[in-house]
């Protein structure tokens, strides 16, 4: 779950890490309020996305007037499919140099990883693969956690202010009492007055971790869904629109995927991704029902591969959404594993649909009735 | 990580519904079921077997198969690894991942074998099998001599099944999981199969997301048993989660292309659909291949 630059702001400052002065504003008038208060500032477009400042999402104002104006130059705005509603207002800083920080999730070593570099404000992939020497990471033992002295020891060499080593282990605490996959401040900045603060800040909550920080886990941005996605979620499935014309229904990622890999080898295009895998293969009805939602479906493929799943459970769920709803589509099937026998019995006998053995003879088939 | 019926095996959560189901399934197929762990049960016999309060308590096991839910996955993963397992396979799906992370920190200390999470488990045909596959299904396990590995359970079930169709029968299955961060990775699993005398040939099942198959891809042009491959995702787009947190490509990274072209350049067939793969394979096998 990405949080807004603002929302990861109120994570660190809640956990006594510099940030900047600032308050959130969603008109040009409350933009020129907030700058009256603060003096010269930085307003900038709250979209969960980067690269806010080149597509003109950050402006510095140095008077109200000119806050409120770049405020309605920037409410509105599209950036990476985002609609600017809100701003962060916040004083602007004097910068004196700009740093680089994080702390993430280092899937290849399973471990978290610190990361710090004095090249701020970069793209940081690109520093990585120009100047890698410019690029410090130290690998963490998670049950030992981060202190000053491993602070100090990776930043060695380094012309630092004395603050950033307190900096980083404040950091490394952020990220792993708030259970993040992310946090990464870029730039951090030493100001001319000598304080370290974050300018900004991309803060990643982990989803399967939500329910241990409920706090904050509403202050996530809402991801960007479809009106069937949305639905989707709401009922605890994972379904996904790809704007093609045959409709998907399986069970687990994998086989999914490969559902729809099918479709596009066989010259077709896969209308969603939806999977009932794992607990939720009970809820086949629902997810049909999804699925025949979409107007653009001219075919169904449902394709199961039963283990945990058992298919006969599947079967009865597509067995009651078609008996409700009736559509007038043809589906194709393809049912293998755990209780198989009964789910192509229930599909037969209740539907009248013959099973395909080939899992490719059932996909090309509803490719060909999408046409 | 190729199970044998002397492994002597731990079910934590043994009491569940589902843990019942399956240690059940996993009995009657020739599994050695020892004991189960649940705390509010110890003391009480279920499927035959002594419940104990911890892993700990039981001690005397090989294996454990977790079916724990994620809030409580790592205490239990912890007890198991403390307790001495050599190997724990986990099949908890959405366990948080600085868990996840505190769990392969103490195996490693241990040098206790991690098997997901998010894994369908361990087959090997005609012997035993521990997790949520349909190892008991003879239309998709067969013993025979090709090994496969996979992150999916679904997907590896397609795949065997075209297998045993085809006439082929598998030395065992490893479901490696689809989580970003699991303990066994597909190279892992291409060591364990390149050593195993039962094995002749490989099954890789591959996903989009991360960089395993291309690490495996390196162990593989170093193999001297042939690999046939499919990887699931090729339509899939970019920089969405496809249901596994693990497969998701962001930019050029974990992308269809990279893992193929990885493996291809390794001498690895990879194959565009799933019933592709018998008759890839016998190609393979029936070729021989360069000893590299």
């Amino acid at each position: 779950m990405n949080f807004e630059e603002h929302a990861g702001k109120r994570v660190l400052a809640q956990a006594g890490v510099p940030i900047p002065r600032g308050r959130l504003a969603t008109s040009p008038d409350e933009a020129a309020e907030i700058a009256a208060e603060i003096g010269p500032v930085v307003v900038k477009a709250q979209v969960p996305t980067g690269k806010r400042g080149k597509a003109g999402g950050i402006k510095l104002a140095a008077t109200p007037d000119e806050a409120r104006a770049a405020a309605e130059a920037i409410l509105g705005m599209d950036i990476g499919g985002h609609r600017v509603e809100r701003l962060l207002i916040e004083e602007k800083a004097d910068i004196a140099r700009e740093f680089y920080a994080a702390v993430l999730d280092d899937t290849r070593n399973r471990a978290p990883l610190v990361m710090f570099s004095t090249e701020g404000g970069m793209d940081i992939e690109e520093v990585a693969a120009e100047r890698p020497e410019d690029l410090r990471k130290a690998e963490i033992d998670i049950r030992k956690g981060f202190d000053l002295v491993a602070a100090r020891e990776m930043l060695s060499g380094l012309d630092v202010p004395d603050a950033v080593p307190q900096f980083l282990k404040s950091l490394y605490e952020v990220w792993r009492t708030r259970d993040a996959e992310l946090v990464e401040i870029n730039p951090l900045a030493e100001l001319a007055d000598g304080r370290v603060v974050a300018l900004d800040c991309k803060f990643v909550l982990d989803d399967s971790a939500a329910f241990r920080q409920s706090d904050i886990a509403g202050w996530g941005a809402a991801e960007t869904m479809t009106e069937l996605e949305s639905r989707g979620r709401d009922l605890g499935l994972k379904y996904i629109e790809l704007g093609g014309a045959v409709g998907v229904l399986a069970n687990g990622a994998g086989l999914t995927m490969t559902t729809m890999d099918a479709i596009t080898h066989f010259g077709g295009r896969p209308a969603n991704f939806l999977e009932i895998g794992g607990e939720a293969y009970t809820k086949a009805t629902d997810a049909l029902r999804l699925v025949l939602s979409n107007p653009e479906v001219k075919s169904l493929i449902i394709n199961f591969c039963g283990a945990f799943a058992r298919t006969d459970v599947m079967a009865e769920g597509v067995v009651r959404a078609w008996m409700d709803l009736r559509p007038n589509l043809p589906a194709f099937f393809s049912i293998h594993g755990t209780n198989e026998d009964e789910a192509i019995r229930l599909v037969r006998d209740r539907l009248g649909f013959e099973p395909y053995d080939r899992m490719e003879d059932a996909v090309r088939a509803a490719v060909e009735a999408a046409r | 990580m190729i199970l044998h019926n002397t492994d002597r095996v731990l079910v934590q959560g043994i009491t569940g519904k589902q843990g019942t189901f399956w240690t059940e399934q996993m009995q009657a197929y020739g599994t050695n079921v020892v004991g189960g762990v649940n705390p509010k049960k110890a003391g009480e016999t279920h499927c035959g077997v002594p419940v104990y309060a911890t892993a700990k308590e039981a001690a005397g096991f090989d294996v454990s198969v977790m079916f724990i839910p994620p809030g409580a996955a790592l205490a239990a993963a912890e007890d198991a690894i403390e307790a001495g397992a050599k190997m724990v396979v986990i099949l908890t799906e959405h366990i948080p991942s600085h868990d996840v992370m505190r769990i392969h920190a103490a195996a490693k200390e241990r040098g206790t074998r991690i098997v997901g999470p998010n894994t369908a488990g361990l087959v090997t045909p005609g012997e035993c099998f521990v997790g949520i596959m349909p190892a008991f299904n003879d239309r998709v396990f067969k013993p025979g001599s090709v090994g496969v590995v996979s992150r999916s359970g679904s997907l590896g079930t397609l795949i065997c099944l075209n297998l045993v169709g085809a006439g082929f029968g598998e030395s065992a299955f490893i479901g490696i999981g689809g989580d970003p961060m699991i303990g066994t990775t597909t190279k892992d699993a291409l060591e364990a199969f390149e050593n195993d005398p039962n094995t002749e040939a490989v099954v890789l099942v591959g996903e989009i997301g991360g960089g395993m198959e291309e690490e495996a891809a390196q162990f593989a042009a170093t193999m001297t048993k042939p690999v046939v491959s499919f990887i699931a995702g090729a339509a899939a787009p970019v920089g969405k989660k496809m249901g596994h947190a693990g497969a998701i490509v962001m930019g050029n990274q974990g992308s269809y292309a990279s893992k193929r072209g990885a493996l291809e350049q390794a001498g690895v067939t990879v194959v565009d659909t799933p019933s592709l793969i018998p008759d890839a394979l016998k190609r393979a096998m029936g070729s021989g291949r360069v000893i590299h």
